[in-house]
């Protein structure tokens, strides 16, 4: 597989050196090891793409080269070449769309339609089917091809997401994605020849391997071979089911839904987003920010109490769900390491079918607690035994901002138009540190605001920890906290996690505190966002999106938020305390290491 | 199996032999080919012994395992029957004789029957084509077979 993955570090030293390309007539300079796809497209040419993308800000590209769909003539040589995986050499004389070049990509489509089911119309990728753009780019009217077909094969084993390799064109993405950026390895190429498929070890269905569901796959997948398990008819059964159904949105959906609507990234719809979760019908529209508020409670004064008390350091973050499962496949032996909390819209549907229901006057059983995630794992979250409470889940239900943005449009909503309408009381209230949850780095930010002032008594004046924000994948800091010093890790993409974890257990480094996200950037690149193909320009303009409605906040630390201060005064007692332990704590399950 | 441990002799042995070998994947092929020797095909157990002994994903083993045909990830029969399907063999009409086979063992062409005892394959040429057609049982080599000797061939193995 290395072959297929090469670093995007530019060759610094030979820069100096200067190759001249033609292209469609234009003498062009490039770089040598410039790919031809690079070259035409910083000159302004375009050439259409299937298998290809190109994760710059994580240093990987998908090369495999195997759709053929980008190939170029070089009339020099009087040979076509795919243009993605062909460095340019000097005086090469490119053409991107002559006529041969042309009538090469339409057969070469139609060679991968012919073995393609002709669905599209009730497809679940349908409009965001990157096969489906191309052959519309491509102008395709005809598949003369008609040869033998791969059979439909779904596998629905898992919570989260659904594959369907019939739908596959062997790019590839989803394969780079798993085992070269996060490490995971679930897939891999399994047979040969015609009957080669993206299948898992001994083919197993997916919820008996160690995929993590984090759904990274399913955001770069170009066709249709990968979904997640819709269930947008479930929320419509239970919005009319006579239940009293409340939704919680968590602090990365709102920078991303308007996105679905044609709105620019980085676009923050909140209150246009209650709007239309009120249309719908919920009875109530809480904001999962405010349980992030309450989880850094949680989760900071479990950090201090190990701190103070001598016990086991790091901690690391416990909101992502596919980090989770992650570490119970790979370090089963170090479970006592992650903080006990549960994730945040897990602590607020334990919340509401407890505390809310008593002052409701409601039994548990009859309300329905949906979460818009901007996630896949937290499907399968939500079902674990672990967070339920006497047979009953703390959340039922959990949708994807894409499946949010589709019954939106199912009711014929113009989300773009919406008036505001503020989240409801009283779990409508946060501040600026849990909104920051979203992104990588923020959930420790988050802590170390409360931290520091438990620790210290005193006022954190500047509550900004710039190091430990950005893109990058493996971030540290130290904090100076009573005159000592706290390390802070943030590792985003299970890869840089997994190193991270080894260098602990290695003991080449120490930290206090690890803060993990599965997806590269964190929610905001979750794999059930509007999809990102891949494009790490749309993940930073949700994250400065998200650091904006931060800046904003009169109240920026978790504990000065009043609502999640009465909660404990009236019913949770001490934070870490026995009561919120029973409530808002977890366990963790050993799984085998693949 | 837990991770790494067994009661198993031939998975002890695997795993004697791999802690011999570089730990990259360089040593995957002949990893792979002497677990086979050693079990006979490559068991669901060994795939994950070779992957984590030598730091490969399981996936990616799996992978490999499927792409060859000399693998198998099946055990087979007690009694292993290949006819031979060369050009000499076929003229003289091992096709039929195969059809034979499988009617009266009651089994697929290219399987293992469920009880283990047979399984029945096809080759390519055995290098006696002078004495075509040939049925190969284990060692036993069987020449000039015809339709009607298939029912006696398998009388020799029915234990």
């Amino acid at each position: 597989m290395s072959e297929a993955v090469k670093s995007q570090t530019a060759p610094v030293a030979e820069a100096a050196e200067t190759l001249t390309v033609t292209i469609n007539g234009q003498a062009v300079k490039a770089r040598p090891g410039q790919t031809i796809l690079e070259v035409a497209k910083e000159n302004g040419y375009h050439i259409p793409t299937l298998c290809h993308f190109d994760l710059a800000n994580l240093r990987y590209v998908n090369e495999v080269a195997s759709c053929r769909i980008c190939m170029v003539e070089d009339r020099k040589r009087g040979r076509l070449y795919p243009a993605c995986a062909t460095p340019v050499s000097d005086g090469m004389d490119i053409q991107t769309n002559s006529l041969r070049v042309i009538r090469n990509r339409r057969n070469v489509l139609e060679l991968i339609l012919s073995d393609h089911p002709f669905d599209c119309l009730v497809c679940w990728k349908n409009g965001d089917c990157e096969l489906q753009a191309l052959a519309s780019e491509v102008g395709l009217r005809e598949i003369r091809v008609k040869g033998e077909r791969h059979q439909v094969n779904v596998d629905t084993s898992s919570l989260s997401f659904i594959r369907d390799s019939s739908k596959c064109i062997l790019c590839k993405r989803c394969v780079t994605m798993c085992s070269q950026v996060q490490s995971v390895n679930v897939y891999s190429a399994v047979g040969r020849g015609f009957n080669s498929v993206i299948s898992t070890a001994f083919d197993l269905p997916m919820i008996d391997t160690n995929c993590t569901f984090c759904g990274q796959c399913l955001s770069v997948c170009p066709t249709g071979a990968l979904a997640e398990v819709s269930n947008i008819d479930k929320v419509w059964a239970a919005l009319t089911s006579g239940k009293h159904v409340v939704v919680q949105t968590a602090p990365a959906v709102r920078v991303a839904l308007g996105e679905a609507f044609g709105m620019p990234p980085g676009s923050n719809v909140t209150g246009r987003m209650v709007t239309a979760l009120k249309q719908m019908g919920f009875n109530e529209v809480f904001d999962t920010n405010f349980a992030a508020d309450l989880t850094i409670m949680e989760e900071a004064t479990e950090l201090v109490h190990r701190i103070e008390h001598g016990g086991r350091l790091p901690i690391l973050t416990s909101c992502c769900p596919g980090w989770v499962k992650f570490f119970e496949h790979q370090f089963s032996d170090m479970l006592d390491v992650p903080s006990s909390s549960k994730s945040p819209h897990e602590m607020f549907g334990s919340v509401i079918k407890t505390y809310f229901a008593e002052r409701q006057g409601l039994k548990p059983e009859d309300i329905i607690v949906v979460s818009v995630m901007p996630c896949v794992a937290k499907k399968f979250e939500s079902a674990r035994p672990e967070l339920m409470n006497e047979g009953v889940s703390d959340v039922d239900i959990v949708i994807t901002t894409r499946e949010l943005a589709r019954m939106i449009q199912e009711i014929s909503l113009d989300l773009e138009n919406l008036e505001d309408t503020p989240f409801d009381d009283p779990f409508g209230e946060s501040t600026g540190a849990a909104a920051i949850f979203g992104s990588s780095g923020g959930v420790i930010e988050a802590a170390l605001r409360t931290a520091y002032e438990i620790m210290t008594g005193d006022k954190l004046e500047d509550v900004n920890f710039t190091p430990l924000r950005g893109l990058e994948g493996s971030k540290e800091a130290t904090v100076s906290i009573n005159g000592a010093p706290i390390r802070i890790g943030v590792a985003s993409g299970l890869g840089n996690a997994r190193k991270m974890i080894e260098s602990i257990r290695s003991g080449e480094q120490v930290y206090h505190a690890i803060e993990i996200m599965a997806c590269p950037g964190g929610c905001i690149a979750g794999g059930g966002q509007p999809y990102h193909f891949g494009n790490m320009e749309l993940i930073k303009k949700r994250m400065e999106a998200i650091y904006a409605i931060d800046d904003n906040a009169e109240v920026r630390k978790s504990h000065e938020n009043t609502a999640v201060q009465r909660l404990y005064r009236e019913y949770l007692g001490e934070p870490y305390g026995q009561k919120a332990k029973e409530l808002l704590h977890t366990t963790y399950t050993p799984r085998r290491k693949f | 199996m837990p991770d790494g441990r067994t009661d198993n002799p031939q998975l002890i042995a695997l795993q004697t032999y791999l802690n011999g070998l570089d730990k990259d994947e360089g040593s995957l092929i002949v990893a792979l080919q002497r677990a086979q020797e050693l079990i006979g095909y490559l068991s669901e157990d060994a795939i994950f012994m070779v992957g984590q002994t030598l730091n490969i994903p399981v996936s990616k083993v799996y992978g490999v395992v499927t792409f060859y045909s000399f693998f198998r990830t099946r055990p087979r029969g007690k009694y292993d029957i290949k006819v031979c399907l060369g050009t000499a063999c076929f003229v003289r009409k091992s096709p039929a004789i195969l059809n034979e086979l499988a009617t009266l063992l009651q089994m697929e062409v290219g399987t293992t029957r469920e009880d283990l005892k047979y399984s029945l394959n096809t080759v390519r040429c055995l290098g006696a084509c002078g004495s075509a057609p040939i049925v190969q049982v284990n060692d036993d080599l069987y020449a000039n077979v015809q339709v009607s000797d298939v029912a006696g061939i398998i009388r020799r193995y029915l234990d």
